[in-house]
């Protein structure tokens, strides 16, 4: 009798922890609010500003899909995630979505059971290194102290690319953005080594950016993007298809500015299905058909996030190379919405 | 178990089922069963929640990643490992730092706590209060606050390695000052002489300094001797100073060929920074670079079970052994004598040649030279590279943890033992007192020997609460155990759960062993009764 009776409870609580993996968009809609996990403090990717309202490029993708599910991009909660408790906060159910400058890999995608359903920045890792020292190449480290965050794939990248070139160093390794600055600074390490787009935003924030560069090599790929639990495959559709209508948003010249106006007067069978217009796209995953116009209304197309977060008018200053659009020599290349 | 004890009952007045809950004899037994069968039940439960929850999302429990390539780098080792090793080693790299800042954290503690709390006791005002001060701050502060207050001071205080080079900008300058000194003749002894700063403030402290020192040695030296014998032997301190301002003080007290206003011009002729200790030690921003031991004829050595195992330092262990071994027979045979005759035989030097003596003639054999940590130069004589070379490198996130959990846990080592000394009644030392043993001894030989049984099993929870503490390393990136399999190892396999156990269950069998040993001691110095 007792023992049925547990094994009863035992049961009925395994069903609903299992319940609670399964349906992240129910969950978002029942709490009428997004977890999203974001970087600890990253400058143009996620920190929070001086009022404690959260910006950045990933910051962005999560009210843009907050947009799109909730109807309201303010109604997200951030969780500012370290590199070493971002994965269990996804994997354990404490965020719905992981936006954090996370790259994709074959053992986060089929070991850590994680989908990576989108590349929001393709990005590289680089060294920065203060001017004074002289050094103009990364293969002219050997023997230097290097910082590093842990938990990275930088982590591993750094011992490749040191043996790969027969060089020496001693790693430094730091928790996050913000201490590894701070130990590279104060003088703890000759090379800071991260994203690239990492060690420009931190530049940015240095007192004295002109007294450091970041050096010609770029010794990874880093393809960074939005990450969701493996096996609620509605929930990556719907974080894989908000992504890409701010892409084909920007392909196709929609801004936060016009979109009303394109709605209005367009006649492209693309733009009328990405708004709404025409279609039963968003009703297929259990939203309603303007979730994208939503989107996009909420920090404009991909274009504008980028130029607002990280583009050559903000201190960070960063070119769209790599994440430029297909048309104009880049490697974003949004699927066709139809 | 109720129904084996429950035979002997049933042949009596036959049992019923009903007594195990109503018969006193029998409900202790029942209350404990239904107990251990609840708490194994509840075991089961998690368990079994764990193993399916974990199979819900599709994982398993598999310590398998032990066995994969590490891949990352580990700053500090204590036996040879490269990113190519599999995790299972990183994990007992980890294991070796943590026990290696412990060991030494336990000694330290140890030794400053044992002095703090034995002068804590002391009749002199000043001291007892300043220990009293001492105990307060350090165990009332967070422990990670004084790691990163130890990190900190240290690691901003320090110059950094390139502080060290010998930049071209330095060669010039030597260069100019060798055409300046060339030019006035040289920098010999008369040279410095003539150019003797006497009115600056380096001279005056000199001269204070020989002044004090010669009336020291003449006051020494004539209370013992006399006429010509105590004068030549009061000269002798005073000699060796003015020698030492001729050579040691030389650049400050005189001023060379050139002047200040041309030295100046000519700009730094030494780096920045320099090391200590006949410049063989040098402490940076990143570590403390002392010189490593080398052997130009060694032993040899091998592998056991993938940690390498050193000949010449298994020598060096055996011959301390013997050595210690045959001190303790002279020291045994002079104990004997003096029981017998009252008279104790001088055995300090036979000590001494016992000690010494075997260890210096095997590491002459062995052909012991030191390897000063440096930077390297090129052709020009310009130091090349980012980092000091050779010898060893002690970084400080080692040392901050050393030094920040030996004070902080001191402090609470010092209570134990100011606890354990005034455990001990007063007639004790009065006793000794009367027999005229001076307070020192009194303390070594009568007060502290009786005070260790009481000193001891808390003692043993400071050094378990020491060893568990060295996982705060993290703070300061020390790559221990948590660092390795708790951090690293976790993050690039993703095995949490299996981590965490493996972590678990290595810091339970450290501090189990560590309990056991102490325990071991305890029974060894407790009263014994007969």
């Amino acid at each position: 009798m007792k023992k049925s009776a547990i094994i009863g409870a035992l049961a009925a609580s395994t069903l609903l922890v299992g319940a609670a993996h399964a349906a992240t968009l129910d969950d978002v809609k029942a709490r009428g609010e997004l977890n999203c996990g974001v970087n600890v403090g990253l400058t143009g990717f996620g920190m929070a500003d001086a009022n404690g309202t959260w910006v950045g490029f990933d910051v962005d993708l999560c009210r843009a899909v907050a947009a799109a599910v909730l109807g309201d991009p303010t109604k997200v909660k951030f969780v500012p995630t370290t590199g070493e408790t971002r994965f269990t906060a996804l994997a354990s159910g404490e965020v719905d979505l992981l936006v954090r400058n996370s790259t994709a890999t074959f053992t986060r995608d089929v070991d850590l059971k994680f989908d990576f359903v989108g590349i929001n920045y393709y990005d590289g890792q680089g060294f920065m290194v203060k001017k004074e020292l002289g050094v103009s190449s990364a293969k002219e480290l050997d023997g230097a102290t290097v910082c590093i965050q842990t938990g990275t794939t930088t982590e591993l990248n750094l011992a490749d690319f040191f043996k790969a070139n027969n060089l020496s160093y001693t790693p430094v390794t730091v928790q996050d953005d913000s201490e590894a600055q701070r130990q590279y600074l104060a003088g703890a390490c000759d090379a800071y080594t991260t994203d690239a787009s990492g060690l420009a935003a931190g530049r940015a924030t240095m007192a004295d950016a002109e007294n450091h560069i970041i050096l010609p090599e770029i010794i990874s790929k880093e393809p960074l993007g939005p990450a969701v639990r493996h096996g609620d495959n509605v929930w990556g559709d719907i974080v894989r298809w908000t992504y890409n209508a701010l892409l084909i948003a920007e392909e196709k010249g929609v801004t936060k500015a016009n979109i009303e106006e394109v709605a209005g007067s367009s006649t492209d069978p693309e733009v009328r299905r990405l708004l709404g217009l025409e279609g039963e796209m968003g009703a297929m995953f259990g939203l309603d058909n303007d979730f994208a116009k939503r989107a996009i209304a909420a920090n404009g197309n991909y274009g504008e996030i980028f130029e607002a977060n990280l583009g050559t008018g903000t201190p960070i200053g960063l070119a769209r190379g790599l994440n430029a659009l297909w048309t104009q020599g880049g490697l974003q290349y949004a699927w066709p919405m139809r | 178990m109720a129904f084996a004890t429950s035979r002997a009952e049933a042949s009596k007045g036959g049992f019923r089922l009903s007594m195990l809950i109503y018969d006193t004899r029998f409900r202790a037994i029942t209350l404990q069963v239904v107990a251990l069968i609840l708490f194994l039940l509840f075991i089961g439960w998690l368990t079994d929640n764990v193993i399916r929850n974990l199979d819900a999302k599709g994982k398993d429990i598999n310590f398998g990643f032990l066995w994969v390539r590490a891949g990352y780098d580990i700053e500090q080792t204590l036996i040879p490992y490269t990113n190519d090793d599999n995790h299972g080693r990183a994990v007992i790299i980890g294991l070796l730092n943590t026990l290696v800042v412990a060991f030494f954290g336990c000694i330290l503690a140890t030794v400053v706590g044992v002095i703090v709390g034995v002068l804590r006791l002391s009749n002199n005002w000043l001291i007892s209060r300043l220990m009293t001060i001492y105990v307060e701050i350090f165990r009332n502060v967070p422990l990670l606050l004084w790691i990163l207050l130890v990190f900190v001071v240290i690691s901003e205080t320090m110059p950094a390695p390139a502080d060290f080079k010998i930049t071209p900008a330095i060669l010039e300058s030597r260069a100019a000052l060798a055409g300046l000194e060339a030019q006035a003749g040289g920098n010999g002894l008369w040279m410095r002489i003539a150019t003797l700063k006497l009115g600056s403030l380096p001279f005056i402290l000199w001269l204070l300094a020989f002044i004090g020192i010669t009336v020291a040695a003449w006051q020494f030296a004539s209370a013992r001797f006399q006429g010509a014998k105590a004068a030549l032997i009061a000269a002798i301190p005073a000699l060796i100073w003015v020698i030492m301002a001729l050579t040691v003080f030389s650049p400050s007290l005189s001023g060379g060929p050139a002047a200040d206003a041309q030295l100046a011009e000519i700009g730094a002729t030494e780096p920045a920074a320099s090391k200590f200790f006949f410049d063989s030690i040098a402490v940076t921003n990143r570590g403390t670079n002392i010189p490593a031991p080398l052997l130009d004829r060694p032993l040899g050595g091998t592998e056991f079970a993938g940690v390498p195992v050193n000949f010449s330092v298994l020598a060096v262990i055996a011959v301390l052994i013997v050595s210690l071994l045959a001190n303790r027979a002279v020291v045994k045979r002079a104990k004997s004598i003096q029981e017998s005759t009252g008279n104790r035989p001088t055995t300090w030097y036979i000590s001494l040649v016992i000690l010494f003596l075997p260890l210096i003639l095997l590491l002459l054999a062995l052909g012991l030279h030191w390897e000063v940590p440096g930077f390297p130069v090129n052709d020009q004589g310009v130091s090349t590279g980012f980092n000091l070379r050779g010898g060893i490198q002690v970084m400080h996130s080692f040392t901050a943890l050393l030094i920040a959990l030996a004070l902080y846990t001191s402090a609470f080592i010092a209570e134990i033992v100011r606890a354990g000394i005034q455990a001990i009644p007063r007639g004790q030392s009065e006793a000794a007192a009367a027999l005229g043993l001076r307070p020192g001894r009194t303390m070594r030989l009568v007060v502290l020997p009786q005070a260790l049984r009481v000193i001891i099993p808390p003692l043993i929870s400071q050094y378990l609460n020491l060893t568990k503490n060295t996982s705060l390393g993290i703070a300061v990136s020390y790559l221990d155990l948590r660092g390795t399999l708790g951090g690293i190892t976790l993050n690039q396999t993703g095995r949490e759960l299996e981590a965490m156990l493996l972590m678990m269950l290595i810091y339970l069998t450290i501090s189990l062993i560590i309990s056991m040993g102490m325990n071991a001691f305890n029974a060894a110095v407790k009263l014994k009764e007969r």
